[in-house]
């Protein structure tokens, strides 16, 4: 059986068996830790108090369209909204079975190995050395791959843009960090929420917060691991898949997920036409084997029948020779009989 | 070609990108390969 | 709506048939969509959103385009790679079939993405080469003009463009063999899109094997499809075969069917080590178990078993009344993987269902899709051989 299962495999599943071993083989063994000293934030969830005060910071820095809702009404909270085309930051509430409730800022968490351009394929998307995700728009087609592709659901769409749609998500103010300014949000939270500084700090950060403060806080940093590191980090009292981060992603990032099946490309490209060239070769030679001993086999027969007809001609031939001789011979003893009969007849 | 990658992603990107084009690089060779391979046959195949 | 205007014009003039009418309508409302689509935005006409951005263009047009559109690289490896050269006859509709297929499924993208002249910018202006929907747009494109040059020759013989088509029916094995390439890439690749996801696809549906499931799954689907299409042929376009055709046409039903049958099999136990592998059984005691065992059972076992019956019985009725039914679970399947096992921890509100928009924009697509399809095999040497070019190939 183990053996059927095998040569099973390997026929039906030459180029699965590639796709089977994901990982981060494409690598080897090397690693990579990232851009030194790229720059991230530290949110906490125990200290933000949902002011909204951070989206309206980022509408004002981004020159988003004013909402609907003004920033200083707080019902929105009361609802469950994400990010959108004119939204790029909002605060939830959430109701926690331990009692009150819990805000949790959501924007681009900014990944270490994006999703999202792990799956551009137009490379619209890229992490820069200062730790911001950057998006292209003058090359974007539109294709919202990655939209599928983010686990934090984070890319939105200019879906009412009939000609010249973007995708549109936080830009960690990027030109204001390159300027050696704060981002929008950071400047703007009045409760230390939001921590700007080099992820490796942030995290020793938030490693020092957990230790003096144990029962304030769960001892995990989301963000630090998850889908292969993010630059946006978070610390929370209450687990954070209450507060809608979800805690099944797994550790493995975008690109690692992926490179098994991109592996098993340039194998397909490169034995298949050795394999079906082989195969065409093959059959090729079959049938010219086959057309050889069929026109064998017809030779062999037109020679039989030939040689068949010949043998039967000589025979006719040599039976029409002796019936011949022997009529001959039959004519001459008449003939003499004859002439016997007459000189008798006349000796008589 | 000393290029340092910082991430997996940028790795990746460079990786792929040529070996895409040793991949088309390939199949042209197959094709070329191919022929050198068989030409002869060709030739007394047509008798 | 398309019923009214059928009442009102069909018994005017004999071009006005029940079909040419409906498709008439069809066509008519999808340049409407269009119009809608390319003013005021792909909003206006679906409903896709932020959580849900690929809808029924991608699963319909692209997932289930792509793979019904396999019979041509297995029909021509079949004949040309195999050596089953009394599939002959069968090679021309099925790459016919393929081209038009393909040619349709760009065509719908134009709808979906979001800068449709932009399409070729990840050929020719920014390759990202990690994503695994450039290797789809890369080999999509490339098999695109390989089915083209495969069709060109019955172009030709309609033209009369002798020596082209000397030089392009030269080209058959390279193209085949290419075509084969291009095709185990692309189909597989469109399962493997969803690999970067495992955390929006039900854990029933994704599996490292997603790109092999779509690979062997395509060739069933395109298989069955050059079944279902004959099945139509012989229907509409019986006069115009010639004798070869309807001679040989009987040995590829029952070929197919034997092979459908097997890949099926295989594909069958492929799903169950998909299953064993992430350990993923207590799965099927869900909902979504049940809908996973529904299309295992439903649309792959049960065609499997049906399709090797009609195979040993010469039973033609009950392999075409099988290829249909696997056309559907193939649909069923795509479906599944991109619509319904996608964005499955989303609460309901938040899930994606098409707007009518969306479906006559599919409609539409095919309908071009049966017009061109019908235009070219009434007029190009598609169901017989030309006689002046009888001999050579």
């Amino acid at each position: 059986m183990s053996i059927k299962r095998r040569t099973f495999l390997g026929l039906i599943g030459a180029a699965g068996v590639t796709v089977a071993s994901t990982g981060a083989r494409a690598a080897g063994n090397a690693h990579f830790d990232g851009y030194p000293g790229s720059k991230g934030v530290l949110f906490d969830a125990t200290r933000c108090i949902g002011c909204r005060k951070c989206e309206a910071a980022c509408n004002a820095v981004n020159e988003l369209p004013a909402p609907a809702e003004k920033f200083d009404d707080l019902t929105v909270l009361d609802r469950s909204r994400r990010t959108d085309a004119k939204t790029f930051t909002v605060v939830n509430k959430y109701e926690t079975p331990s009692g009150g409730p819990v805000y949790r800022k959501m924007q681009c968490n900014h990944c270490l190995e994006p999703a999202c351009a792990s799956a551009c394929f137009v490379k619209a998307f890229a992490k820069t050395p200062e730790g911001a995700v950057s998006y292209d728009a003058s090359v974007c087609v539109g294709c919202r791959y990655c939209m599928i592709a983010c686990p934090f659901n984070i890319p939105t769409y200019e879906y009412d843009e009939p000609l010249s749609p973007r995708v549109r998500k936080c830009t960690m103010c990027r030109p204001r960090i390159l300027e050696g300014r704060l981002p929008g949000c950071v400047e703007a939270c009045p409760k230390e929420a939001l921590t700007f500084g080099t992820r490796d700090e942030l995290i020793k950060i938030a490693r020092k917060r957990i230790e003096k403060y144990p029962d304030r806080y769960l001892d995990h940093i989301y963000g630090e691991r998850e889908m292969g590191g993010t630059s946006w980090l978070y610390i929370s009292g209450v687990p954070f898949s209450q507060i809608g981060l979800r805690e099944d992603l797994g550790y493995a990032s975008a690109p690692e997920l992926t490179s098994g099946a991109l592996a098993a490309v340039p194998v397909v490209a490169g034995l298949w036409p050795a394999l079906l060239g082989g195969l065409w070769a093959i059959n090729k030679r079959k049938e010219k084997i086959a057309r050889q001993e069929k026109r064998e086999a017809v030779e062999n027969a037109v020679a039989r029948a030939s040689a068949e007809a010949e043998s039967k001609l000589s025979a006719a031939l040599s039976k029409a020779e002796v019936e011949n001789r022997r009529r001959i011979e039959v004519e001459v003893k008449r003939a003499l009989e004859e002439a016997g009969l007459n000189d008798t007849k006349e000796e008589g | 070609m000393d290029t340092v990658f910082y991430t997996l992603q940028d790795f990746l990107l460079h990786s792929k990108s040529v070996t895409y084009v040793l991949m088309g690089l390939g199949l042209l060779l197959y094709v070329f390969w191919w022929w050198f391979l068989t030409d002869k046959d060709e030739k007394k195949r047509l008798f | 709506m398309s019923q009214e205007s059928t009442a009102s014009t069909a018994p005017r003039k004999s071009l006005f048939t029940p079909f040419n009418v409906v498709a008439g309508v069809i066509v008519l409302v999808g340049l409407v969509i269009t119009f809608l689509r390319f003013t005021k935005g792909i909003g206006a006409v679906t409903n896709l959103d932020d959580n849900n951005p690929w809808g029924i263009w991608i699963s319909f047009d692209l997932l289930c385009g792509v793979a019904l559109a396999a019979g041509g690289y297995t029909t021509s490896a079949a004949c040309y790679l195999f050596g089953l050269k009394r599939y002959h006859s069968a090679v021309r509709p099925a790459i016919l079939t393929a081209f038009l297929g393909y040619a349709l499924v760009v065509f719908a993208l134009h709808y979906d993405v979001g800068r449709p002249w932009r399409l070729t910018y990840p050929i020719f202006l920014s390759q990202g080469t990690t994503s695994l929907l450039f290797e789809v747009g890369l080999c999509v494109f490339l098999y695109l003009t390989v089915l083209f040059i495969e069709w060109l020759p019955a172009a030709c013989e309609w033209l009369r463009l002798d020596k082209l088509r000397k030089v392009l029916v030269k080209l058959t094995l390279v193209l085949t063999i290419f075509g084969v390439v291009l095709s185990t890439l692309h189909q597989s690749s469109l399962g493997a899109l969803y690999l970067i996801a495992p955390s929006k696809v039900h854990p029933l549906w994704y599996s490292p094997y997603l790109a092999l499931f779509f690979f062997v799954s395509s060739m069933f689907a395109g298989m069955s499809m050059v079944l279902f299409e004959g099945t139509l042929a012989h229907r509409n376009f019986h006069e115009l075969m010639d004798e070869t055709h309807l001679e040989e046409a009987p040995g590829v039903v029952t070929g197919f069917a034997k092979a459908c049958s097997v890949v099926m099999c295989g594909y069958l136990i492929m799903k169950m080590f998909g299953l064993a592998l992430e350990n993923k059984w207590h799965y099927l005691a869900t909902g979504y178990g049940v809908l996973f065992l529904v299309e295992l059972i439903g649309f792959v076992a049960l065609p499997a078993y049906l399709y090797a019956i009609g195979a040993r019985e010469r039973n033609r009725t009950l392999i075409r009344f099988t290829a249909v039914w696997t056309v559907l679970g193939i649909v069923f399947n795509r479906f599944n993987v991109s619509l319904v096992a996608f964005n499955w921890q989303l609460p309901s509100a938040d899930r994606y269902f098409p707007s009518w928009m969306e479906i006559a924009i599919s409609l539409f697509v095919v309908t071009v899709g049966v017009l061109a399809y019908r235009f070219i095999c009434t007029r190009m040497p598609i169901f017989y051989e030309h006689p002046d070019y009888k001999e050579s190939h």
